[in-house]
């Protein structure tokens, strides 16, 4: 038993002081708390880093050299099409992982203790999709090297290069929030798990991700074409490796608009309704 | 004596695919610096009461204070004071110990020196030192616990709410654990702990509430209650319904209440153990019954249940039924969960969000 005793703090940090300006600041300090433990626990769960690293890099193996000579891209080298595409796809099956991670919490009851906490209600949200976005940062700089090493050469330059990773980071950022409310619905993580794939499934793949649009039947080709996960990937595709590798015939400009757009809508609907389901559910 | 958690007629009702009313009108006053047990079997309403008070869960009526304070119009402010650990306030897994204090720390707003002092002295405390830099993932269910407790208090809260803080943990555990428990109220802090079990309640408590399907049956300090009760039940097990039946009526006169007789097992309070057992052996030898088993035990919460209500407790069986694996098994947490939180249909606005 330790006989030292610390002085109870005086209140340095005002918890319960008022004033939109000390409000912010709390918001932004816990969020950077939760930001912290959840990237934690990233690097101490063995699955987590598994679908962060190893799951991203055999998906660039097998489209490049299994799939990948049997798909026939005109204007560009297939794994040239192919990247911006996986990358896409990568970050938009990770965001399941912000409706596991927020599933896990609730059960686990980890949630219940951060309610009865002087902490701001936003964080655990922003903590969590903040994790995410920062986990997509570091899955984008492995795939750029995985596809370096496969042949992978981007021909536009490295800002416009960095921009196609913002384009993907926001749009990354947006499914997050959507996964949450995916999370914050869910029973268990299984049961969250289970619900987000069939949700993500149909978007990466009747997408212009894998084939070209050229590819498909003509029904489905307006969807695969204009639905969010695609334009995203042609807005990547055109500010990586050039416009013509969409094999459209649009601008970088016109895809990188439609992305924003998609977006930024998708942040307006989600963004209330998982802040909406975050209150309510107990 | 100034009153630290003060309820009245508290009344919360979930409505889910079966409407529960979980509390229906529970009052009760607990002051500071003692130790408050709220004892009841599972479904009874204690976890609702706790998460109430803790500003987790909004009451339907009747009203809440915290050392004074509204929990629900003043919860920001009432969060600054409570800590909360037991059974569903989890710690986090991925993180060590030590990392887990810390972010309880600091999502107290506390100053970082002094949550990096803190987050040692409460290792030391708990006798955690040597595993603080270690994933939860590898600390025993006692330990887990232990450092529960210790994410409870790292902003030295003046009220402390213990949600069944011994419930799943083996007899040695439990003991540890009630010791700290014990150290923690010489220091002066409030508690208010729920619990299924008498002889916790029994040994941590000043005063004690019984809760049942929302209401309190009783309440009083656990010596009162044990007068009522008789201090030993007395159990008989007998080889047919017929002796029995006999039995019960022969140790009538020996018990404080009525020989409760199920099937062929009779059981009996009473205030003086051994003079009891004395007394009903020969009577029923006088009678020639042989009893199968003759045994002195510890009353119960089943036994408290059973003098104040007439009935014993619904849907469990012994003490310890629910207790015994809840750590290990993570389906039978998840369906106990399940059934307590009927509440998430129910709409609950948090007055402020960010």
């Amino acid at each position: 038993m330790t006989t030292t005793t610390v002085v109870a703090p005086t209140v340095s940090g005002a918890p319960h002081s008022s004033g939109v300006m000390s409000n912010l600041r709390w918001l932004v300090s816990d969020t950077l708390t939760l930001t912290r433990r959840n990237l934690l626990a990233v690097t101490r769960i063995p699955e987590a880093l598994f679908f962060s690293t190893v799951q991203p890099i055999m998906f660039v193996l097998l489209f490049r050299y299994v799939f990948g000579g049997a798909i026939h891209t005109d204007a560009a080298s297939y794994v040239n099409y192919l990247l911006p595409g996986i990358f896409v796809q990568t970050v938009a099956f990770g965001s399941v992982s912000t409706s596991i991670g927020l599933a896990e919490d609730l059960q686990k009851g980890i949630i219940e203790r951060f309610r009865a906490l002087p902490m701001s209600r936003g964080a655990v949200l922003l903590g969590r999709t903040t994790a995410d976005l920062i986990r997509n940062v570091f899955v984008i700089v492995v795939m750029t090297v995985v596809g370096m090493l496969v042949g992978f050469r981007p021909t536009t330059g490295v800002l416009s290069y960095l921009a196609g990773v913002g384009i993907i980071l926001l749009f990354a950022y947006a499914l997050s929030w959507g996964f949450a409310i995916v999370g914050l619905s869910a029973p268990n993580s299984e049961t969250a798990q289970v619900m987000s794939f069939p949700l993500i499934f149909p978007l990466t793949f009747i997408s212009a991700a894998f084939v070209p649009l050229s590819s498909m039947p003509s029904w489905l080709q307006g969807f695969a074409t204009y639905q969010p996960f695609s334009v995203t990937v042609s807005a990547c595709r055109s500010l990586m490796v050039g416009p013509a590798a969409t094999g459209t015939g649009r601008s970088t400009e016109f895809w990188v608009v439609q992305s924003l757009l998609w977006t930024f809508a998708l942040l307006c609907v989600f963004i209330p309704l998982a802040i909406r389901r975050y209150r309510t559910r107990t | 004596m100034t009153t630290a958690i003060e309820v009245e007629n508290l009344q919360k009702t979930f409505t889910g695919k079966r409407v529960v009313r979980a509390l229906d009108g529970v009052s009760f006053a607990v002051p500071e610096g003692t130790v408050f047990g709220l004892l009841g079997p599972n479904g009874s309403g204690k976890t609702t009461a706790v998460r109430i008070l803790t500003t987790i869960l909004r009451a339907d009526g009747g009203s809440a204070r915290v050392l004074g304070h509204d929990v629900w119009k003043k919860a920001a402010l009432v969060r600054t004071l409570i800590g909360l650990a037991g059974q569903y306030a989890a710690v986090d897994e991925n993180l060590t110990g030590r990392e887990n204090l810390q972010m309880v720390g600091s999502l107290n707003h506390l100053p970082r020196a002094f949550v990096v002092t803190r987050a040692v002295e409460l290792l030391d405390q708990f006798n955690l030192t040597d595993a603080g830099d270690r994933p939860l993932k590898t600390y025993s269910g006692g330990m887990r616990r232990r450092l529960d407790l210790a994410a409870a208090l790292v902003a030295r809260p003046t009220v402390l709410f213990l949600d069944e803080p011994t419930t799943g943990l083996d007899p040695q555990s439990r003991n540890d654990l009630w010791e700290v428990i014990e150290q923690l109220v010489g220091g002066g802090t409030t508690v208010l702990l729920t619990t299924q079990y008498l002889e916790e309640a029994d040994r941590l408590a000043s005063t004690l509430a019984v809760i049942d399907h929302g209401r309190v049956i009783a309440e009083g300090t656990p010596e009162s209650m044990k007068a009522d009760l008789g201090a030993t039940v007395l159990e008989v097990g007998l080889t047919s319904i017929e002796d029995a039946e006999r039995t019960g009526a022969i140790l009538d006169t020996l018990g404080t209440h009525q020989a409760l007789t199920t099937g062929t097992l009779v059981e009996l309070t009473v205030d003086d153990g051994p003079q009891a057992a004395m007394s009903g052996l020969r009577a029923l030898d006088a009678a020639g019954i042989t009893p199968q088993s003759f045994n002195l035990r510890e009353p119960s919460l089943d036994d408290v249940f059973l003098s104040l209500t007439g009935h014993r407790t619904e849907g469990q069986a012994t003490d310890g039924d629910e207790g015994g694996n809840e750590d290990q098994s993570p389906r039978r947490r998840r369906r106990k969960r399940r059934i307590e939180q009927l509440e998430e249909a129910m709409p609950m606005a948090t007055g402020e969000f960010s």
